[in-house]
């Protein structure tokens, strides 16, 4: 009987988090950075150090400003998801982008760089497009596997451009490290985009197909959707939003490297996975993966104060993808 | 019996394959000989040992994203604990850690019933984790006998070592097992899970057995990149993307069941003189990286066509 009326109460639970992942992870948000205020008094509240101010601006600019590129990384990774489909090229295509924009601009103009950047982004995920919709290979396999042609690209190119030298566009730079009001300028880019993606989830009839195919790929392609269609649009789109954030990341870095996003790459996963998007399809949130990425940067913050190695990091950010996933499982018992 | 037939036919036609391959190598470069084939031999263990253990867990119906991170956390492991200890003893506590971890990876994926491609994607991060905990950047040093034992053709004269380590260690794994009942398991978990447990196959143990065992074959694998480069290096080398290749390329099915080790490793010496032909072509060693990816991308998605026919049939 206790089993039971226990095992319900899991069901009612994992009903609630399926249906408002956003509120239970806010909470959890609040309660991490409550965390590391105890940690280290006075990082968010100046105060208690002796400072001005009731919550520092400073750091919550800060992480937002760094939460940006993640949570448009974790854009990607929401949208593939949700056809039970994942993008592993995300983080080399943006460095590809960011490195491309840096470099031809220098040569041709801004202008021509940022389109020429962010074509490659579609390039690459009308190829992953072209595999997961029309080979139907795994998106796993197919999206590494670009990942490996387009770094290989990328060295390639590199010798190309090597006496070109590179040239961070000004406005670039002031999307990444400018503030208004004491909120990072990304926000100026970042809020349309989230808005976009919102309503191409929940308004749009793409967004519905993206749903409907995540939950049942038979039944959609048997009620006359014509699954390649939307598997070719969403890896290209995929692959421009990851251009976009390459692009807001080179502004805010003010770098150029062969491997620059690549490192956001796990993150950007675990962030749509922690927001409640089920890896299996037909289940996630957008700004689930908002507030994701956001518990990733406070985590991360916290590791960086307990001097945690590198090692340890990227460990602990795959056994919680797989704790958290599991966990799912376990709630919705759903494969 | 056709079946039978029509697997072998496979594993011919990639011999032949081979055989043109190294004809087109030799007319390309008359120098061509044995030490060519010796540098291609020893350049090919590591991905040799990942193919065979990918091939292990694809059979079983599974697959193993984390090979690549797991064999570089061995490499790491045994070079530091060569620098410190005797070589043997670390040899065996090398591949005692690859069945430790292969084991974890089987558990996981049994325990948690989260698909393996989503757990091991996980623990891919979690070794490399790992590795670079053990060493922060690459360092250490592999024992000498380790170095030299892959090294020129001293065991059977014309045959270089490496080829023969490689046969020696996957045969010494793999064919007691494929000969056992557990082989069975493993072949009829992977041709159909139900049916297999019906028949009184303990599905989850065997499959957990299945990932143990690509985790020694991985425990070899970063034992042969130790002495390879005599050090180690905690970054994990190109070798997933290689062994899901060398797999298809095998005649081993995504989605398990049917297969040998024979063939994939074929593959894996089919794809290796790829590139050299390459290099000999004077190609740059970046655009030999692009087209051998295209060449890997484009098996896997001719391997998977013809398994959504064979599904359909």
């Amino acid at each position: 009987m206790s089993l039971a009326s226990a095992d319900s109460m899991m069901v009612r639970v994992g009903r609630y988090l399926k249906d408002n992942p956003v509120v239970p992870l806010l909470l959890f948000l609040f309660l991490l950075i409550g965390l590391l205020e105890i940690m280290r008094p006075g990082i968010v509240t100046p105060y208690r150090a002796g400072r001005d101010g009731i919550v520092s601006m400073f750091w919550v600019g800060n992480l937002i400003k760094f939460a940006i590129p993640l949570a448009m990384l974790a854009a990607c990774q929401v949208l593939t998801m949700l056809t039970a489909g994942i993008d592993l090229s995300a983080g080399i295509v943006a460095t590809v982008a960011a490195f491309v924009c840096a470099t031809l601009s220098s040569i041709w103009g801004v202008a021509p760089a940022t389109i020429i950047a962010l074509l490659t982004g579609l390039l690459v995920g009308l190829v992953n497009g072209f595999g997961v919709g029309i080979v139907r290979v795994h998106p796993l396999i197919m999206t590494l596997g670009t990942g490996l042609i387009t770094t290989g690209c990328l060295q390639v190119y590199q010798r190309l451009v090597i006496n070109a030298g590179s040239e961070i566009p000004a406005f670039l730079a002031w999307l990444g490290t400018g503030r208004t009001l004491g909120l990072p300028n990304g926000l100026f880019l970042f809020m349309p985009f989230a808005v976009f993606i919102l309503w191409l989830m929940r308004f749009t009839g793409f967004g519905r197909l993206l749903f409907a195919l995540g939950s049942n790929e038979k039944a959609t392609k048997l009620s006359g959707v014509r699954a390649w269609q939307v598997y070719l649009a969403l890896y290209a789109l995929s692959g421009l939003i990851a251009a976009l954030a390459g692009l807001l990341y080179l502004g805010m870095i003010r770098q150029t490297s062969l491997s620059l996003a690549n490192p956001l790459l796990l993150p950007s996963v675990a962030a749509a996975v922690i927001g409640g998007t089920s890896i299996f399809g037909g289940r996630g949130s957008f700004a689930g993966a908002v507030v994701g990425a956001l518990i990733i940067r406070v985590l991360d913050t916290m590791l960086t104060l307990m001097q945690m190695p590198e090692g340890a990091r990227t460990a602990l950010f795959g056994a919680i993808i797989l704790a958290v996933t599991a966990i799912y499982v376990r709630l919705t018992d759903t494969r | 019996m056709s079946d039978v037939i029509r697997k072998n036919a496979w594993v011919a036609g990639l011999v032949a394959l081979l055989a043109v391959l190294l004809v087109v190598t030799k007319l390309i470069q008359p120098t061509f000989g044995v030490s060519g084939l010796e540098s291609i031999a020893r350049a090919a263990l590591p991905f040799a040992f990942a193919t065979a253990g990918m091939a292990v867990v694809v059979i079983v119906g599974g697959i193993d994203l984390s090979v690549a991170s797991m064999m570089a956390v061995c490499a790491v492991a045994a070079a530091v604990l060569m620098e410190r200890m005797a070589g043997v003893p670390a040899l065996l506590i090398v591949l005692a850690l690859g069945l430790v971890m292969g084991f974890l990876n089987g558990a996981l994926i049994v325990l948690t019933r989260v698909p393996d491609i989503v757990v091991t994607l996980a623990m891919l991060f979690v070794w490399e984790g790992v590795a670079l905990l053990i060493l922060e950047t690459p360092g250490g040093a592999a024992s000498d006998w380790l170095e030299q034992s892959i090294r020129g053709s001293f065991l059977v004269p014309g045959i270089p070592n490496a080829l023969v380590v490689t046969i020696i260690c996957v045969a010494v794994v793999w064919l007691p097992i494929r000969r056992s009942k557990l082989g069975l398991s493993i072949y009829a978990t992977g041709s159909d899970e139900l049916a297999a447990f019906r028949s009184g196959v303990a599905i989850g143990p065997t499959k957990i057995l299945a990932y143990s065992l690509c985790g020694v074959l991985c425990a070899f694998g970063g034992l042969s990149l130790a002495a390879l480069t005599g050090i180690g290096e905690p970054v994990p080398g190109p070798y997933l993307l290689a062994s899901v290749a060398a797999v298809v390329l095998g005649g081993v099915v995504l989605g398990g069941g049917r297969g040998s080790l024979l063939g994939p490793l074929i593959a894996v010496y089919i794809l290796r003189i790829i590139r050299t032909i390459l290099t000999l072509l004077a190609f740059d060693p970046n655009v030999t990286t692009i087209i051998e990816g295209v060449i890997m991308v484009g098996v896997v998605m001719l391997g998977t066509a013809a398994m959504m026919r064979g599904a359909q049939q």
